[in-house]
């Protein structure tokens, strides 16, 4: 049961997304002292303006799989100061996302993302949706999971950083970590990691490459000083799926490691296995993350964490909220 | 005191990669220190060398180490300057010598009397160029004004310089080569790579664990030219891309 008192603390967020990250932020969000007023999944809603019943709502979700009787699209025009966009990220035309963040910006409201839809692929759209409100974006989350890349990069000043690289998907590093250490094949790893949740029933989103491209998107989107728009259709994207057991042997002779390294540069957004050497900050293990930032006057920046899981990512997404 | 090293040994003046293939477990391929093929004028003019006694005449200290003349530049008097310059960079001159006493002598005099400072010798005896010489290859480091005038100097003493240039292989990485490697000719693969003459394939090493049955990996060591290493990468990319091969390519130094 909530806290009644914290219900009327803080900001009043919705939440739109009921996957491990939305319901990670609805779980913790009177902990930093912040009220629920919606929360929708892709097909109902829970909405109370004073405050849902959080510890209620996700025992629902749980058994239920709905987290409340309303349809889930009145959440976007409920009462809130913070929407919260969680819902999968999707390419392309970005939606649904698109439309959520634009329907609460439209309101002057604020929004902070997990999906990387729409600055991914929309950024520009994203921006005129913005220029025209009197509402926030912040989107820390969307890339690192917990670690604070943008907001150390809005800190530098973006034009400071003369390129970003990094280790953006704990699947495929897991895989190739495992498959270094253990000297086993991708297929084997890739089961094991299913077994284990930390890789998805259809991987391909991670291991092909497209989840770190799409974070190295929105770097290249927040490092662009002359206002072009990326999108994945501008990187160059290579995955994991085609190395074999034996290339990571003769990797680790030469005191060398291959990772899944995206980088984003002014020459653009690249994606692919590198060959770097061992025990290096790069060469982050397991399903850690490190981003490393290339700045003017700083020297090289390391910023190494938890890219993913529920909690980790609902602290982004509140460390958000906090800055608006 | 000049730093000397002699090395004296002996490999085939024509290049050949010593290849074993051996399917089903881990294949290595080693290739002696390349050099690219000579391309600057080689000097066909005959050595005649000049006797022994000659040399000894000249600055040898006890232990065969040279002194170098002092240089005619009158600026150069009151100033102190290591051996090779004070911005000496890696040179290579490739040299054939008649087998006749004093000759290996004879070559390295203009050099060290220029201002060259002799890194390494390979005194190749028991191999013999096409014209019946003994191929000699001299590593020394200058600066890079200097080697044009030590060159001249050799040939004005009618040494037989077949190659000289400024040390081309300055630079290592590694890439990693996969994909059916052996169905696509290896050999053809690393020939290609090199035709590229900004990179040579220092070593190889080759696992196919599933023999042909399934995807290799290769480890290339590549030497480049100074400053050409993204150059290399992109000629092992398009050869590869040529192939369906997949390269895994090293991040550049500064980003680890």
């Amino acid at each position: 049961m909530a806290d009644p008192q914290s219900r009327t603390t803080g900001k009043r967020l919705a939440v739109v997304g009921a996957g491990a990250v939305g319901g990670a932020v609805v779980d913790l969000a009177s902990e930093y002292g912040h009220t629920i007023t919606a929360f929708a999944d892709s097909t109902s809603a829970a909405i109370d303006p004073n405050g849902i019943d959080t510890d209620a709502v996700l025992t629902r979700k749980d058994e239920t799989g709905t987290v409340g009787e309303s349809d889930s699209s009145v959440a976007v025009d409920a009462t809130y100061d913070v929407l919260i966009e969680a819902t999968p990220t999707t390419l392309g035309d970005a939606q649904p996302g698109f439309s959520h963040l634009r329907t609460a910006l439209e309101r002057d409201r604020d929004v902070v993302l997990a999906n990387k839809g729409p600055v991914a692929e929309r950024y520009a759209d994203v921006q005129q949706v913005l220029h025209d409100s009197d509402g926030s974006l912040r989107f820390e989350a969307t890339v690192g999971g917990a670690i604070p890349v943008l907001s150390t990069l809005e800190d530098i000043s973006p034009a400071q950083v003369t390129a970003v690289r990094g280790v953006l998907n704990g699947t495929a590093n897991f895989i190739l970590s495992r498959m270094a250490t253990e000297g086993i094949n991708y297929e084997h790893v890739l089961a094991e990691a299913q077994d284990l949740g930390v890789a998805e029933a259809d991987p391909a989103f991670d291991v092909e490459g497209t989840d770190a491209a799409l974070k190295c998107v929105i770097l290249a989107n927040v490092l662009s000083t002359d206002n072009r728009e990326y999108t994945l259709a501008d990187a160059t994207v290579d995955g994991i799926t085609n190395i074999p057991g034996s290339a990571l042997e003769l990797a680790a002779e030469e005191g060398r490691t291959i990772r899944l390294v995206g980088e984003a540069t002014p020459t653009g957004v690249h994606v692919g296995p590198r060959l770097i050497p061992q025990n290096t900050a790069l060469a982050v293990t397991g399903t850690r993350n490190i981003v490393q930032l290339e700045t003017t006057n700083a020297g090289q920046l390391n910023l190494s964490g938890r890219g993913a899981g529920g909690p980790e990512t609902a602290s982004a997404i509140l460390a958000d909220v906090s800055r608006l | 005191m000049r730093r000397r090293e002699t090395r004296l040994f002996s490999y085939p003046v024509t290049h050949s990669t010593d290849t074993k293939f051996i399917v089903g477990g881990a294949l290595a391929v080693t290739s002696p220190e390349r050099r690219p093929p000579d391309n600057h004028d080689a000097d066909t003019t005959k050595s005649e060398g000049k006797s022994e006694n000659e040399h000894n005449q000249n600055d040898m200290t006890s232990d065969g180490d040279t002194i170098p003349a002092p240089l005619d530049d009158p600026a150069s008097e009151n100033e102190i300057e290591p051996d090779g310059g004070n911005n000496p960079q890696p040179h290579t001159v490739r040299l054939e010598l008649t087998d006749e006493p004093g000759q290996l002598l004879a070559a390295l005099q203009p050099i060290a009397e220029n201002g060259g400072n002799l890194l390494s010798i390979f005194h190749e005896r028991g191999n013999l160029t096409p014209r019946g010489r003994i191929p000699v290859e001299v590593d020394l480091e200058c600066p890079p004004d200097r080697f044009d005038i030590i060159v001249d100097a050799l040939r004005a003493e009618d040494v037989n310089v077949i190659q000289a240039g400024a040390e081309r292989y300055a630079e290592e990485v590694i890439v990693m080569l996969i994909g059916d490697l052996v169905e696509t000719d290896l050999s053809d693969t690393l020939e290609r790579i090199e035709e590229c003459g900004s990179v040579s394939v220092a070593d190889v090493a080759l696992s196919a664990p599933e023999g042909r049955d399934d995807v290799s990996s290769a480890r290339l060591r590549l030497a480049t030219r100074a400053g050409r290493t993204a150059d290399a990468i992109a000629a092992v990319r398009d050869v590869v891309a040529d192939k369906q091969l997949h390269i895994i390519e090293p991040l550049t130094e500064e980003a680890i």
